[in-house]
């Protein structure tokens, strides 16, 4: 009997922590409001079911609980009942799948007028790297990588020479541009992950990943490693500052190109 | 379907009577036993030993999530090694071992009616491959360096470099040692599990007699010798990565400055080979659950399971779908974005034959006559967790939905819902139903109710709110939780409960235990059958069965497993091996 009363204060009691406890999802400063919307959506499916699936139950173990001379029925099938539920389940199903499809549609495609930023992660920083004037990121490799080189940017690759290079400090991106994000490791998986902008991507050694976003906020954002990456994971933290227009293009003056990074370099190795 | 033949039309033996290796000695009783059932007790033993240690992992964890800084032994990588052990040990090597090496060697041979598995020498060695598997696990913690913390996915390059624990020491070759060693015992038995139900059925033990447990143990084995093997080959190749300095997992890699050795492998195949086993995996552990609860809630609900057709292809079915949908792990791992419409649509059909068996479940109580047996309260328990994780389920297989929530503690809320805490209430449930036919002694009554309510509402009082933690944003695997914006005080509180839920929970665990112990001397006599249920395990002529199980004659199968209730019989249940017809019995057939 207790068991019937506890799977109703079960109910009731994790709807009322949904609705009224304090722990939900920050702020969001994205353009994926779509997926916000997908999670509501499931969260009131899924909740629906939830609640009516155990209180079906307990209403079963309080009215058909054993008592001297009950008897249970005898049905073994009910080829109707079950091919009802089947259908209803599939219904819900679609109804999950669909939006959930559709919003995924428009996360891999990436909109034409999107700027580039690539994000390079290693043990445990984060780097980027944005194109310069030629609008072209140059290639790179990890077989590249030096000390002076950090990125593994390809110099003979002359697209490469005017990237700007921002070696472990804070990213800046301008409010209200879409922006696709490559994502490069050069030693373990990582993953770009902020939470206010809802989207994230491993990034795999030996391979380009991306996502893509458009910050409507502006503000000072953290960013967390989302994909375990040995002993020093937890404090793999970064920053990305959204700007305005303005900030953005004086902060971007700030930054030092490829060639200008590698020049002191050359000049030292011609002496 | 009514079946028109009559019940006593059983068809002659095929197959001759297999000849049994006796024991000669304490050692070849008790030791190196050829028995399915001492074999059973063995790996239970051993898994709950090892699931122990498991247990006491996931304690310094909580220690170390609920009040952090306050425990300085629980350094950056001894969190790291705690927490890949503890996934380990409870995926592999406690509830698969548990349900097909435990379960399915004690409940198949007996249930289908033989006298034991067909290859009862292959079988023994299985166990003691296993032990030897077990044992090389619990060396790595001992071993220089301590044991691997790659976290139990084991992804490369990270899991062989030196920034993680173990890496460059025993800890990753000992992991992989064993676990190649657990997959070579575990296909000696598994092989054994399937032959004996397809070759050892009594006479009239049709498949679709079947009791839905052995349906579950046969259908998860058959799934884990299809996926077993890439995870083997997963575990040889990052051995020869790691031991010979081969490249089937390693890019160009600059590790601290300095480039490595390694170029041109790929490691986001290992996550897709790893994946491939590793999906089938929570199927593997789920479908003997699933089995399992079944019957429990028939027995103890006087009732037929309802819709036991639509229950074994609802099986099969999700058996055979799980081997698609492994890639909806890898959603944000870089793959090709254009995977995720269809992963992302086979993981939600797979949920339509998954409702079903819930329906049945909850249908099979409706119109019921249910004894509030601990078993039954555990079956009971089950469905609101195994409902709850489940529909977690369709956030995280919903591939858009999944982006912001994957590698969160929403991540950690939801697959321990679903194939850890539901599975494990229903192997409580089961060692509740079965331990009379073991031992012959019911568990003490008074114990169980207590272990039952910590566990049960601990349980969910741990993983329910743990969602929201992870709804925040917070990530999973971190042992430092200070300096991020999304994580607040009160989310920090929230941490210290779980924590101390967590440790209740345990300490229930040890009650159970000693039950388990206690019981088997001061235990109430159960005699052969006492919770008067039709399969054939209860209707053996010794409790606990002898060697050979069915004394002289092997019993002949007339009905299917469910006829509780049947209208016109006198008993509220009729056995299967009870010949004759009686009142209104309609088996689907």
């Amino acid at each position: 009997m207790a068991i019937a009363l506890v799977l109703v204060l079960v109910v009731v009691g994790s709807v009322l922590f949904h609705f009224l406890s304090p722990w939900w999802w920050t702020p969001i400063a994205s353009n994926w409001d779509y997926i916000d919307n997908t999670i509501i959506i499931t969260f009131w499916i899924t909740g629906v079911v939830f609640a009516a699936v155990i209180l079906f139950m307990a209403y079963c173990v309080f009215r058909f609980r054993h008592r001297e001379g009950n008897q249970a029925a005898y049905e073994p099938e009910n080829k109707r009942l079950e091919w009802w539920l089947t259908i209803v389940t599939a219904i819900g199903v679609t109804a999950l799948l669909v939006p959930g499809l559709f919003v995924w549609s428009q996360f891999v495609n990436v909109p034409s007028d999107a700027t580039v930023v690539e994000v390079v992660g290693q043990q445990w920083q984060w780097s980027f790297r944005l194109p310069g004037k030629d609008g072209k990121l140059g290639t790179s490799d990890t077989s590249n990588v030096t000390a002076e080189n950090p990125l593994g940017v390809i110099a003979d690759d002359p697209n490469g020479q005017d990237d700007l290079v921002v070696e472990a400090a804070d990213l800046h991106l301008p409010v209200g541009k879409p922006v696709k994000m490559l994502l490069r490791s050069i030693d373990v998986l990582h993953d770009f992950y902020v939470p206010e902008f809802r989207a994230k991507m491993d990034m795999i050694p030996g391979s380009v990943t991306y996502f893509w976003f458009t910050p409507t906020k502006t503000g000072t954002f953290q960013v967390l490693c989302a994909e375990l990456c040995g002993q020093g994971h937890p404090l793999m933290h970064g920053v990305v500052m959204v700007d305005t227009q303005e900030d953005y293009l004086a902060w971007l003056g700030e930054q030092q190109t490829f060639a200008q990074l590698s020049a002191p370099q050359q000049v030292g190795s011609a002496e | 379907m009514v079946d028109t033949t009559p019940a006593d039309a059983i068809p002659p033996a095929e197959v001759a009577e297999m000849e049994l290796y006796h024991p000669h000695s304490w050692w070849t009783k008790y030791v190196f036993s050829q028995d399915a059932k001492v074999i059973a007790i063995q790996y239970s033993a051993t898994a709950t030993a090892i699931g122990m240690v498991a247990l006491v992992l996931s304690w310094m964890m909580r220690l170390q999530l609920g009040f952090p800084g306050t425990f300085d032994f629980i350094t950056p990588e001894a969190y790291y090694q705690f927490i890949t052990m503890h996934g380990m040990i409870m995926v592999i090597y406690l509830l698969t071992a548990l349900f097909l090496g435990g379960f399915g060697n004690y409940l198949i041979p007996l249930m289908v009616g033989a006298r034991d598995m067909v290859f009862p020498y292959v079988n023994m060695l299985s166990y003691w491959i296993y032990l030897l598997a077990v044992l090389v696990l619990v060396s790595s913690f001992f071993a220089p360096g301590g044991p691997t913390g790659a976290g139990w996915t084991l992804y490369p390059p990270q899991a062989i470099m030196t920034g993680t624990p173990g890496g460059q020491d025993w800890g990753i070759m000992l992991m992989l040692v064993s676990l190649i060693l657990f997959i070579i015992g575990f296909t000696m038995g598994g092989l054994n599990y399937v032959v004996t139900v397809l070759q050892a059925r009594t006479r009239g033990m049709t498949l679709m007699r079947l009791p839905l447990t052995v349906w579950g143990i046969f259908t998860a084995t058959v799934m884990a010798l299809l996926a077993f093997p890439a995870l083997f080959v997963a575990c040889v190749m990052m051995l020869f990565d790691r031991a010979l300095g081969t490249s089937f997992f390693m890019p160009a890699i600059v590790e601290m400055g300095e480039q490595l050795q390694h170029g041109g492998g790929s490691p986001i195949l290992f996550q897709h080979l790893f994946w491939f086993f590793g999906h089938p995996e929570v199927y593997i552990v789920a479908l003997p659950a699933f089995g399992i609860v079944s019957d429990l809630i028939s027995t103890h609900a006087r009732k037929n399971i309802f819709g036991y057709r639509m229950m074994v292809w609802a099986i099969v079915g999700i058996g055979a779908l799980s081997f698609v949908v492994w890639a909806h792990h890898m959603y944000v791992s870089g793959m090709h974005p254009y995977f995720g419409f269809f992963f992302a649509t086979t993981t939600l059909v797979i949920a339509v034959p998954t409702a079903i068996k819930v329906y049945n479940w909850v249908l099979t109580l409706w119109r019921g006559d249910i004894h509030l047996t601990i078993p039954m309260l555990f079956a009971l328990a089950f469905i609101v967790t195994f409902v709850n994780g489940g529909l977690t389920g369709l956030f995280l297989g919903n591939v858009v939905v999944d982006v912001p929530l994957s590698d969160t503690m929403f991540v950690v809320a939801h697959f321990h819902m679903v194939m850890g805490v539901a599975p494990i209430l229903v192997i409580f449930g089961a060692i509740y139903h079965w331990y009379p036919k073991v031992t012959g002694r019911m568990l003490n009554e008074a114990m169980g109710q207590f272990h039952f309510w910590v566990t049960f509402l601990g349980a969910y009082l741990i993983f329910f709110p743990m969602h929201y933690i992870g709804l925040m944003g917070v990530p999973r695997r971190y042992n430092e939780l200070t300096d991020m914006t999304v994580m607040t005080e009160s989310a920090h509180n929230l941490n210290a409960f779980i924590s101390i839920m967590a440790f209740l929970v345990g300490f229930a665990q040890v009650v159970f235990l000693f039950n388990l112990i206690w019981s088997i001397r001061h235990g109430r006599e159960a005699g052969g059958n006492p919770w008067r249920a039709t399969t054939l395990e209860w209707q053996t002529p010794e409790t606990p069965p002898a060697h050979g199980n069915f004394g002289k004659e092997l019993p002949i199968v007339y009905r299917w497993a469910y006829d509780y209730s049947v209208p016109g019989a006198k008993e509220d249940f009729i056995p299967q091996n009870v010949p004759g017809s009686f009142g209104s019995s309609r088996e689907p057939a």
